[in-house]
């Protein structure tokens, strides 16, 4: 890294802020970080971030409770204990099937969602007493925060940021 | 302006022919008589054949010579059935698949949806199936009920309501007041009417639009007409139903019948939209259709195919559980003789498509929505097959020319009306107040090239 010194440039308008992040980014500039109040539509595009391939965990994740289920419900009607409860057929699974797909149906869901919102939790690394890794309280509000690393090269990024529309360029220490 | 080209109209017309000489020689062949039809039987028996032999063997060996006859009979009118029902599946299959795009038309003039606006030319000339259907369809009905042509219904045949009569049958009659032969044909002609009625009307208005220049007291018109077609449509859609499709099996009763046909027919409808849709689209008729449009008619496609199977299972599971024997014998029949294509369609109608259309960028490409599309619509045939045919043919049913020739004189009457009916319109809506809306629609996620929005909002 070099140098531990970062630009932070202010927004206050997504359109402004998606147009600074196309012309930083055309510059060749490494954006470390864009904090915003609320979600702006297109720009991780803007900044090349790759997709998120949570929707393909969560398949896997309804498959694993998918298979929870067929071999839960095979194992304790089936096999430990098969009684005849109500005339329904418990000689194999396939013939009670149709009473298990509920439980089937909901355990996937089950896994799928839950599990899917634990590796949310995990990825981004948030959880109850996290500290808030906000470099200034009004992003959350009405700011937009582009955070870009400086390598010696202070004067050229503050004078390309001015030009990008920003109402406020700091810099300062990180450790 | 699209042009109806020659060598479509030459392939569907050609469609047509081979459809209708197939159906006149399934017509043909099917047995006059019982004599016939015995001769038919043993014939096939001799192949080999397993239903046949089930019967020849039963009739012969054990039953008394009174029941017999009745057997005979009873396998006679099944065997004259076939050709008829052939025809009737793939009919109420069309002309179900031509009413829910209109449905589905009505729902996204009701629901102002912006991203289906440049689609509603495509809509519009696919509903135009439904006049020649209707015609059909009509025909079927008079010479069902009034000139007692075939024995489709069984609770048409004479005798039924008679008590002094060996056909006498306590439990029709007992739901006599919505299941006779003058209350079917009416409201079979009325649903007709009603459907028509509203197709002729928006089609005339929504191209009164393209020039209206009215402060948009036309697209308010046609919005208007649209929720009171929906309305007619749900109550139109659940009696017919009852009358063309549960009335085959008049003992059975099922209360989401109505919505498991509508479900079968809804993401049938959709798929033909979407099929529609790629094949103009490839031709360029519809420049402002892109990717995303596609995207989400698979969407849909995908998530009424789920619906389907809810209701699918819904149906069927809560009669299993329950096990009463005159819910029951719907499905033991069903599972008896129509092993193969009741648990196929599962797969078809579901699995496939649910693991094909679950992608995102799958969505997107015509090339898989169109191998979604062929077996999710080979998937809801064989749903109206295993509907209808237990109760018309029982396990007398085959897949053979009578079944095919049918399915191609549809298709070839479907290619006729929607695109002769596409070319006599401007493709592109533009009255429509959501027109802009929908030609610069873009889905998120799907970055083709040429496809990326610049606008932000």
């Amino acid at each position: 890294m070099g140098s531990s010194k970062v630009i932070h440039a202010f927004y206050n308008d997504d359109e402004v802020l998606l147009d600074a992040v196309k012309t930083v980014k055309a510059a060749h500039h490494h954006i470390e970080e864009v904090f915003c109040p609320f979600p702006v539509h297109g720009l991780d595009k803007a900044m090349g971030l790759a997709p998120t391939r949570i929707a393909i965990t969560a398949f896997m994740y309804g498959i694993t409770g998918l298979s929870v289920a067929i071999w839960m419900t095979n194992y304790m009607m089936i096999q430990d204990w098969p009684q005849d409860i109500g005339g329904k057929p418990s000689f194999s699974w396939l013939e009670n099937m149709p009473a298990f797909v509920p439980i089937m149906f909901e355990l996937t869901v089950f896994f799928a969602a839950h599990l899917m919102v634990i590796t949310f939790y995990m990825r981004s690394k948030i959880w109850p007493f996290k500290k808030a890794e906000n470099p200034d309280p009004r992003t959350t509000d009405d700011h937009f925060l582009m955070e870009i690393h400086v390598h010696n090269n202070e004067e050229e990024l503050t004078a390309l940021l001015a030009k990008t529309g920003a109402v406020e360029i700091n810099v300062v220490e990180k450790h | 302006m699209y042009q109806f080209s020659g060598k479509l109209k030459m392939l569907s017309l050609a469609l047509i022919i081979i459809g209708a000489l197939g159906i006149g020689f399934s017509f043909f062949s099917a047995p006059k008589t019982i004599e016939e039809s015995k001769e038919m039987i043993a014939d096939q028996a001799s192949h080999g054949d397993s239903h046949g032999s089930e019967h020849a063997t039963g009739a012969a060996n054990s039953h008394d010579s009174q029941h017999d006859a009745k057997h005979d009979e009873h396998v006679f009118h099944q065997m004259q059935n076939k050709p008829w029902s052939a025809l009737y599946v793939s009919l109420i299959f069309f002309l179900g698949i031509s009413l829910l795009v209109l449905a589905f038309y009505a729902s996204q003039r009701v629901a102002q949806s912006g991203w289906s606006v440049v689609l509603f030319r495509v809509m519009e000339a696919i509903t135009a199936n439904l006049i020649p259907t209707s015609i059909i369809m009509l025909l079927v009905i008079l010479s069902a009920s009034v000139l007692h042509w075939n024995h489709l219904f069984s609770w048409m045949a004479e005798g039924t309501f008679d008590p002094s009569s060996e056909n006498y049958d306590a439990i029709v009659d007992g739901k006599s007041w919505w299941m006779n032969v003058p209350g079917w044909t009416i409201r079979g002609i009325v649903y007709l009417l009603l459907w028509n009625t509203y197709r002729w009307f928006i089609r005339k208005n929504s191209i009164a639009e393209d020039t209206a220049n009215d402060y948009n007291k036309t697209y308010k018109k046609n919005y208007h007409a649209s929720v009171i077609f929906l309305v007619v449509f749900m109550l139109t859609e659940s009696m017919m139903s009852w009358d063309w499709i549960m009335g085959l099996d008049p003992h059975w009763f099922s209360t989401l019948f109505g919505w498991y046909v509508l479900a079968s027919l809804l993401v049938s409808a959709l798929t033909v939209i979407a099929f529609v849709t790629i094949y103009l689209r490839s031709k360029g008729a519809l420049p402002s259709v892109n990717d995303s449009h596609i995207h989400d008619l698979a969407k849909f496609m995908f998530g009424f195919s789920v619906f389907w199977t809810y209701l699918w299972f819904s149906q069927f599971m809560l009669i299993w559980y329950a096990d009463i024997p005159e819910e029951t014998t719907y499905f033991v029949a069903r599972f008896n003789e129509y092993k193969m294509p009741f648990l196929a369609m599962v797969v078809m109608n579901f699995v496939f498509p649910i693991l094909l259309l679950i992608n995102s960028d799958f969505k997107s490409k015509p090339w898989f929505v169109i191998i979604g599309g062929i077996v999710i619509l080979a998937g809801h045939y064989v749903d109206f097959f295993v509907m209808i045919m237990p109760g018309t043919v029982g396990s007398l049913w085959s897949f053979g020319i009578a079944e095919l020739s049918s399915i191609l004189f549809f298709i070839g009457i479907f290619i006729f009306a929607v695109f002769s009916s596409f070319a006599k319109a401007n493709p592109i809506p533009t009255g429509n107040p959501f027109l802009k809306e929908s030609e610069n629609f873009h889905y998120f996620n799907i970055e083709h090239e040429g496809e990326e929005s610049t606008d932000h909002h």
